[in-house]
């Protein structure tokens, strides 16, 4: 629980500072110390424990199937890590109060560092690789807040922007190797996947695994040739480079590969990968940090060659290297944090970065000038301070190489190349700032020493680097001792910190680099102007260009598929699932299947060569829109002759009466519509379609003979047995419609309800042109309502209604059922609008149809609900058989009620449609007064 | 009569893509209309074609498969209403834009949207 605690309250904490800022900005920065200040305190707490050898859990289930679970651990390398985070967090949130100008959100920095300090410590205390994925992510976005945190200027928004894109490309391929790490241990926990080391090492998917783990950690850690972003990186407020920059999230990589070290290091592949990427990038970043202008830009290249040694040091695959990379990662955090802020500190009194203009500082801030001092003389590891130790460690190290047989002289000698060039920049820091003459055209002149506080965060870490590189075996030992043991999983060999080791050749390495430094520096004329004239690409213009040019790939690739033509995207539908349907029925062997085929009678190819002749009929004849439905119903009419050839009388039914709603419906809306379709498509606008829709046909075709040419079972078999028995109907298609599946008809009904509402909706306030001749300027009929054809149609009205009647009773048991008879009932109404005008009928038949169709899926509904009565499920039917006096023996049942809720939505919605577009065409109807030729008066 | 069927849903397939494909809203909602058959029936003959038999109990030996048909029957009236749905989008869309073609304008009054 304690482990919970330290990690979530810097979460609680930022929003203390959000709501405190208005207070001030010392309450503001007090009060933001708070969160981190428990943290660390109950870390310190915890030391002890984890000293002894302890590790410490908390585990609480998250989404256990996916094998993501809230652990966390703490041993000794996580506490190493998190007193790292925490401690110099608070060094940091204290320092940004005075660094921060008054113009600038004190509150918002608070906020987002703690933020990050949460993310940094879920990574470096989670016992899951996932979850620790979910914080390296985080890490990730919050760092893009806080380098993009002056919004307001490009160069911050462009390098949030990179680095995101780097650190996020990183964290997917981590992703991939925490899954293929996962898929080969059999679990995401991290005690399981430490233990399985060798097992890991063995799997086939090792080589892939590993790439795409480091591929994460040497994003996150700025190695070459991904180091590119941190520079750019620098656009973040000093504070922020301090932190994220130098002590916590750019050591995140190295944190994984410390944290992953017993589970895939000590191979051959591990050794070439890590230690050689670690290598150049620590002589490149050495090399260009040299050459670097700008303060924290010479900052930036030594941070990239720092963790390039870390990296080196962790590719050695010796313990004792690994160890050292632990050490150096200490000394690095405490020697670097100090000199960006130091940095900050100069930046911030002389308003300038450029160390051509910073000269002779010495006089304005000899107290600053003496930190910093002592800070870039363990960058460069001078004797008696921390950075020494490690690189003396360093260098012993690379002497012990065994992998590159004859070329082993290669490693000490590039290791020392990159110290001297890290002694060269050090003292060019030292040299060029604090003194080499007088400042040059500073923004603010004189410079002076900076508050009091604003310093006291420097001096500790300074302090910090004096003592361990002094007293290394009293402070730093225990720690380095632990957070070692947990790297390697067992007790570190035995080894002591010792400022004095004899004369030996790590010495003589050290007093090449620092005096090769010294002399690389004096000669830096001549080294300037030489890197000036090399040809060099700004990185940040690559990326830009890469990225503009991606963007322009993608916006082209949008364009191409989505064009804003509905057309389009219909044709490419099409052709997808055409592309969709091809890859299915590919694998197929054999077209033909086993089934003997049924015989073919001369009325059924008539019939088909009926429905042929229709449908290629209304396409060749579609610009003649009128002429093209009453072909299209002719294939209508020919689909109801199938079902009735095939044994299907209640979908024959059901087909007419729909067929004779649709054409009405099609021509009433062909009134508004022009009456003939313009030739528009081009020649290769029709041969793309008619391949197109041929190749559709003729897929649907072969898939449908393919199908009907195969044995063939169905489950229908229970609803055949339990018709009678279970739903009290013969009729099985109505009996399955409101009983067996009656849940799915509900939800059909309600489509049908909702359809009709929203054509009302659509047609409420719609205003069209009005025609009053047809397509050949011939006035529509003078007549709109034959008398003997509205006398006919209301004899027939009740006889219609009694037919939708009797087809609504039988259809339990024979063809019929709701929604026959309601679309029977419908055509029997529409019949009396088209024969009379809508406005007689609605003096007639004053029904709000919404209402009716609303009423019919409430009826459905209620009987469903009725079950619940009697505690049954939802729609659970019963019948009974009652004798009437003449009729005889009758069912009732109560299905036969959700088959009233049916009828009713039926008539309801299709007359809300039909209805409402009439009275659509009624309004428009009367012309005004026109002579012969149509003409208005 | 399999070789039939399979002939007719073909036909009646390309028919209603090839009138889909059109830019005007009319034949696009008739093509529609043709696919929506050629789908029914496709749904429906799965259940195989079975003569004579309607899935009525007691009215002979042997019964057609009743699953499909439900399915398709309640299709029909969905299908319905679906036409009827898009026929008004039509309507509405010829009333707001002025024009009956699917893109809001007809090609050659279009402006190019890449230019």
């Amino acid at each position: 629980m304690t482990l919970l605690l330290i990690v979530l309250l810097p979460l609680f904490g930022s929003l203390v500072p959000l709501a405190t800022e208005r207070y001030g900005r010392n309450i503001c920065a007090w009060s933001a110390s708070i969160a981190p200040l428990i943290s660390l305190g109950l870390l310190i707490s915890l030391v002890p424990g984890v000293m002894a050898g302890e590790t410490l859990r908390y585990h609480r289930e998250w989404l256990p199937s996916l094998g993501l679970d809230l652990s966390l651990r703490l041993d000794g390398l996580g506490l190493m890590f998190a007193l790292l985070i925490t401690g110099i967090g608070l060094l940091v949130l204290l320092y940004a109060r005075y660094y921060l100008s008054s113009k600038d959100s004190l509150g918002r920095l608070y906020a987002l560092l703690q933020i990050f300090m949460l993310a940094m410590l879920g990574i470096v205390l989670s016992d899951n690789i996932l979850l620790m994925l979910v914080f390296w992510e985080l890490t990730s976005l919050s760092s893009f807040l806080l380098i993009g945190y002056w919004s307001h200027q490009s160069d911050a928004r462009k390098g949030a922007r990179m680095a995101l894109a780097v650190t996020g490309a990183g964290g997917l391929c981590l992703l991939a190797g925490a899954l293929l790490l996962g898929h080969i241990v059999g679990s995401f926990n991290l005690g399981d996947i430490l233990a399985a080391g060798d097992q890991i090492r063995a799997h086939s998917l090792y080589p892939i695994t590993l790439i795409l783990v480091l591929l994460g950690a040497f994003t996150k850690s700025a190695q070459f040739p991904f180091h590119f972003w941190l520079p750019h990186a620098m656009s973040a407020p000093t504070p922020v480079s301090a932190y994220l920059h130098s002590a916590t999230m750019v050591k995140a990589g190295v944190f994984l590969l410390a944290r992953l070290y017993p589970a895939l290091a000590g191979t051959e592949l591990w050794f070439f990968l890590v230690s050689f990427t670690g290598l150049a990038t620590m002589v490149y970043g050495a090399y260009t940090a040299l050459f670097k202008h700008d303060l924290k830009g010479l900052l930036a290249y030594s941070t990239i060659s720092h963790l390039g040694l870390i990296t080196l040091l962790f590719g050695f695959n010796t313990q004792l290297a690994a160890a050292a990379a632990v050490f150096h990662i200490i000394n690095h955090a405490t020697f670097k944090a100090s000199l960006f802020m130091a940095a900050g500190i100069i930046d911030h009194e002389t308003g300038t970065r450029d160390m051509l203009k910073l000269h002779g500082l010495w006089k304005y801030m000899p107290h600053t000038a003496l930190l910093a001092m002592v800070a870039s003389a363990a960058m460069a590891g001078v004797p008696l301070l921390n950075g020494f130790l490690s690189k003396e460690m360093f260098f012993a190290e690379s002497l012990q190489l065994e992998y590159l047989g004859s070329l082993s002289w290669i490693m000490p000698v590039l290791a020392t190349l990159g110290a001297l060039f890290s002694v060269a920049y050090s003292w060019r820091f030292i040299h060029d700032v604090f003194f080499n003459g007088e400042p040059v055209d500073l923004p603010k002149y004189p410079p002076h020493e900076p508050p009091r506080f604003m310093k006291v965060p420097v001096e500790m870490l300074v302090v910090l680097c004096l003592v361990v590189g002094i007293f290394p075996n009293y402070t730093v030992e225990p720690f380095m001792h632990a957070a070692a043991s947990a790297v390697l999983g067992r007790e570190m060999p035995e080894y002591h910190l010792a400022l004095w080791h004899g004369f030996n050749l790590p010495l003589l390495m050290s007093g090449i680099a620092l005096a090769g430094g010294l002399l690389l520096y004096s000669q830096r004329k001549g080294l300037f102007a030489f890197y000036e004239r090399k040809y060099r690409s700004d990185e940040k213009l690559v990326f830009e260009a890469r990225v503009q040019r991606s963007v322009r790939l993608a916006q082209w690739v949008t364009d191409r598929l989505e064009n804003g033509s509905l057309q389009r995207y219909m044709a490419l539908f099409v052709g997808s699932a055409l592309v969709a349907g091809a890859i299915g029925i590919w694998p197929l062997q054999e077209w033909t299947g086993s089934q003997a085929l049924t015989p073919v009678d001369p009325v059924s190819l008539i019939a088909a060569g009926l429905l042929i002749v229709g449908s290629f009929g209304t396409v060749l004849i579609h610009h003649n829109r009128f002429a093209a439905l009453l072909l299209l119903s002719v294939v209508g009419l020919v689909v109801s002759l199938t079902f009735i050839r095939f044994s299907a009388p209640d979908l024959a039914l059901t087909q007419i009466s729909v067929e004779v709603v649709t054409i009405v419906l099609l021509m009433l809306a062909l009134y508004f519509l022009p009456q003939l379709t313009p030739n528009e498509s081009g020649r290769k606008r029709v041969a793309r379609d008619v391949v197109l829709s041929g190749a559709a046909g003729t897929g649907v075709g072969l898939l449908c003979w393919t199908v009907l040419t195969r044995p063939f079972s169905s489950i229908s078999d229970y609803f055949l047995e339990n018709s009678v028995s279970g739903g009290g109907g013969s009729n099985v298609v109505n009996v399955i419609l409101v009983d067996f599946r009656g849940f799915d008809t509900l939800g059909e009904i309600t489509v049908l309800a909702l359809a009709a509402v929203g054509i009302y909706a659509m047609l409420h306030g719609l205003k069209l042109p009005l025609p009053y001749v047809d397509s050949d300027g011939r006035r529509w009929a003078r007549e709109p309502h034959p008398p003997i054809l509205s006398v006919m149609t209301r004899v027939l009205l009740p006889l219609a209604i009694m037919v939708s009647l009797y087809i609504f009773l039988r259809g339990h048991n024979m063809p019929g059922g709701g929604f026959i008879a309601g679309l029977v009932t419908s055509v029997a109404l529409i019949l009396q609008y088209i024969s009379t005008g809508t406005d007689w009928m609605q003096q007639r038949l004053r029904w709000n149809y919404r209402k009716v169709a609303a009423s019919g899926v409430m009826i459905a509904t209620l009987t469903g609900l009725a079950s619940w009565l009697f505690g049954y499920p939802f729609l659970t039917s019963t019948f009974t058989y009652l004798h009437w006096p003449v009729v005889g023996k009758f069912e009732v049942a109560s299905a036969m009620a959700f088959d009233v809720g049916v009828y009713i939505t039926v008539v309801g919605a299709t007359m809300l449609i039909l209805a409402h577009l009439g009275r659509l065409a009624q309004s428009t109807h009367e012309p005004p007064a026109t002579n012969e030729k149509g003409e208005k008066i | 009569m399999e070789l039939l069927i399979s002939i007719m849903l073909a036909v009646m397939t390309a028919c209603g893509i090839y009138l889909m494909l059109r830019g005007r809203t009319f034949p696009v909602i008739v093509g529609l209309t043709l696919f929506t058959y050629a789908v029914n029936l496709f749904i429906f003959v799965m259940g195989r074609l079975t003569a004579g038999a309607p899935p009525i109990i007691g009215s002979g030996e042997s019964y057609a498969d009743p699953l499909p048909q439900a399915l398709v029957l309640t299709a029909i009236v969905i299908s319905f209403a679906m036409t009827a749905f898009v026929l008004v989008l039509a309507l509405r869309a010829r009333a707001e834009l002025g024009n009956d073609h699917v893109d809001g304008a007809p090609v050659n009054e279009r402006e190019d949207s890449r230019v």
